[in-house]
């Protein structure tokens, strides 16, 4: 089916990201034959005088998931936020150190950082939906941006909420309000709306903290759908969790970097003490 | 020895003992209220009728009406709303949603928590300096004017003591309860979904255009009714920038001469004979009415606005 080009995400020098323009068959590739999205040097972060992030050196492959895992205030949320900017928002915020997405410098000054989380979108630990209708919510990003058809939009967020594994629950209700969702929903509406915007990377923070079981299951499942078309950062307390959805994942420690790795390998056969110590649940 | 224990009968007797205290308390208010109310329906009811809502004022008690004052009390207040309302919201949005934590910020949020307490009577004088007599700076005999008198964008200056600047002294006195009010509604707004809006990459004038101000809006019009109402019984502030007592037209541009209700009010009542005392009570009634309907009004908007907020 032919997409109407006023339905491709409004993004001009991003790679192709629209829900149906991915290729579904596309074969998993060996993590080393994929790209950097993100890669950091020698990054510090600190709120005020406190360093909060000490020379962190780190490449998250594209279209991989990467998990950030660690014990709390070990920086991890803090590192979540310096990918979109949204620490601009912490007064006394602030980082040195390189830091770029697909080559841009994302510490740069005059990074224009609206058109920035247009192509990085967040899912935050606690689900916010905004209060609105379900149709409305989805349609909140692609209508800061652009000015839709209503056919063109009604489609986009089909997409969306199919894409996050939510339409078949909520497609006869689009007109009602997104609070009357359940937590697990609502996390998948927040998903959708990150969606809608058609980034190139998903920020998650700690998505399943305040879920149940089942709608954890359902989310960790829809993470490894999104990945053949998003990178995607989350941060996890949960150690199978990381394990089960994360192709990569980075372990920190009082704000230092202190291994990092195929998931599979950091599990099973970690370098370092204190990780092993770690996802072995000896401490954390 | 350990502890004393209190027993559990005396627990509760204190606990009923508190419970008859916050009973007393209520009763007494609603008690007062009642017999105001009262007293003044039964003296003033009879009066209420057309003839008096469409009368103007007279020295003949029985040809008295109020129809000078209602339609002064509409203007000005429609004067304090158009005014008050969007610049209480806009300062709410600044102070709230972009200032930065700084010294001035602190001195201005100081300033107008100082300024809600002042008393409405020190707002007339500076009123009666600022917009009636615009500081003095037209120093001629004759005010400047823009406009042919008839009409409805008549314009002068200084203003005298003319429908503007009774609403702009009524909208003094309301701005800093305007302005506390659409704070509060603006700080009960989750910090989440300003986070949600920007990390969709949304400006800062769309956080707060589609999130904050659409979920603050049911509180700030509580707080705009509030506000309102205090305007509309404001008397103390008008006499001061010289609100007439007597007046035999109704309003008809910005500049036209006015009185408002409670001016009226005030006058009757302070008559020697009985019968203006019955139109005083009857003006009351018909303020009280009007109150009623105006809050009635926001509420249902209120609930209106709120709906789709609930599941």
């Amino acid at each position: 089916m032919m997409i109407p080009t006023t339905l491709r995400p409004p993004i001009d020098h991003a790679p192709p990201t629209s829900i149906d323009q991915r290729r579904p068959d596309e074969a998993r590739l060996p993590a080393a034959a994929h790209p950097s999205a993100i890669s950091m040097r020698g990054f510090n972060s600190w709120y005020g005088d406190h360093q909060v992030l000490h020379a962190l050196d780190l490449e998250i492959a594209t279209r991989q998931v990467c998990a950030f895992i660690g014990p709390s205030g070990c920086g991890k949320s803090t590192l979540l936020r310096w990918i979109n900017r949204m620490n601009d928002t912490i007064p006394g915020a602030r980082a040195a150190g390189t830091l770029s997405l697909h080559g841009i410098d994302l510490l740069d000054r005059s990074l224009d950082v609206v058109d920035l989380r247009r192509r990085v979108g967040m899912v935050f630990q606690k689900p916010n939906p905004f209060p609105k209708s379900i149709f409305d919510n989805v349609a909140f990003g692609p209508r800061l941006h652009r000015v839709y058809a209503r056919t063109d939009l009604e489609e986009l967020v089909e997409q969306s909420l199919r894409a996050s594994a939510l339409w078949d629950e909520v497609k006869d209700r689009l007109d009602s309000s997104a609070l009357g969702l359940s937590g697990g929903q609502q996390q998948r509406l927040c998903i959708a709306r990150a969606v809608a915007i058609g980034p190139e990377m998903l920020l998650m923070d700690e998505p399943c903290s305040a879920l149940d079981p089942r709608s954890t299951a359902s989310i960790e499942q829809l993470i490894r759908e999104l990945r053949a078309s998003y990178t995607i950062v989350i941060v996890t307390h949960n150690m199978q969790q990381a394990s089960r959805v994360s192709d990569s994942t980075a372990f920190f420690y009082e704000g230092r970097l202190i291994e990092s790795g195929a998931t599979d390998l950091l599990f099973t056969n970690p370098k370092n003490r204190q990780t092993e110590d770690y996802v072995t649940g000896r401490f954390g | 020895m350990g502890p004393r224990t209190i027993t559990t009968s005396r627990r509760m007797a204190s606990n009923r003992i508190f419970l008859y205290g916050c009973f007393a308390a209520t009763s007494i208010a609603i008690l007062v209220l009642c017999v105001l109310m009262i007293s003044i329906a039964v003296e003033g009811w009879s009066s209420v009728s057309w003839r008096f809502l469409d009368s103007f004022a007279s020295r003949k008690a029985a040809q008295a009406g109020i129809k000078a004052p209602l339609m002064g009390s509409i203007w000005v207040c429609a004067i304090c709303g158009l005014v008050a309302i969007p610049m209480g919201i806009g300062t709410a949005i600044y102070l709230e949603e972009f200032a930065k934590r700084s010294r001035v910020k602190r001195l201005i949020q100081l300033n107008i928590s100082n300024l809600s307490g002042v008393p409405s009577i020190v707002y007339g004088i500076l009123a009666l300096a600022a917009f009636v007599r615009c500081f003095g700076l037209n120093t001629g005999d004759a005010p400047w004017s823009l406009g042919n008198p008839e009409s409805l964008l008549f314009i002068q200056f200084p203003c005298g003591p003319s429908v503007l600047a009774g609403g702009l002294t009524l909208a003094l006195v309301i701005l800093p309860i305007m302005i506390i009010a659409s704070q509060e509604a603006f700080r009960s707004v989750p910090q989440s979904l300003r986070q949600g809006a920007l990390a969709l990459g949304s400006t800062p004038w769309q956080v707060v255009w589609r999130v904050s101000l659409p979920a603050a809006l049911p509180t700030i019009m509580t707080g705009s009714i509030l506000a309102m109402s205090r305007a509309v019984g404001e008397a103390a502030p008008l006499l001061v920038i010289g609100g007439f007592l007597l007046v035999f037209q109704t309003p008809t541009n910005l500049m036209s001469d006015f009185t408002v209700l409670p001016l009226q009010i005030f006058n009757w009542a302070g008559r020697p004979q009985a019968d203006f005392h019955k139109l005083a009570a009857a003006a009351i009634i018909v303020q009280l009415i009007a109150l009623l309907v105006f809050n009635s009004i926001a509420i249902i908007i209120r609930q209106k606005l709120q709906r789709p907020l609930q599941s």
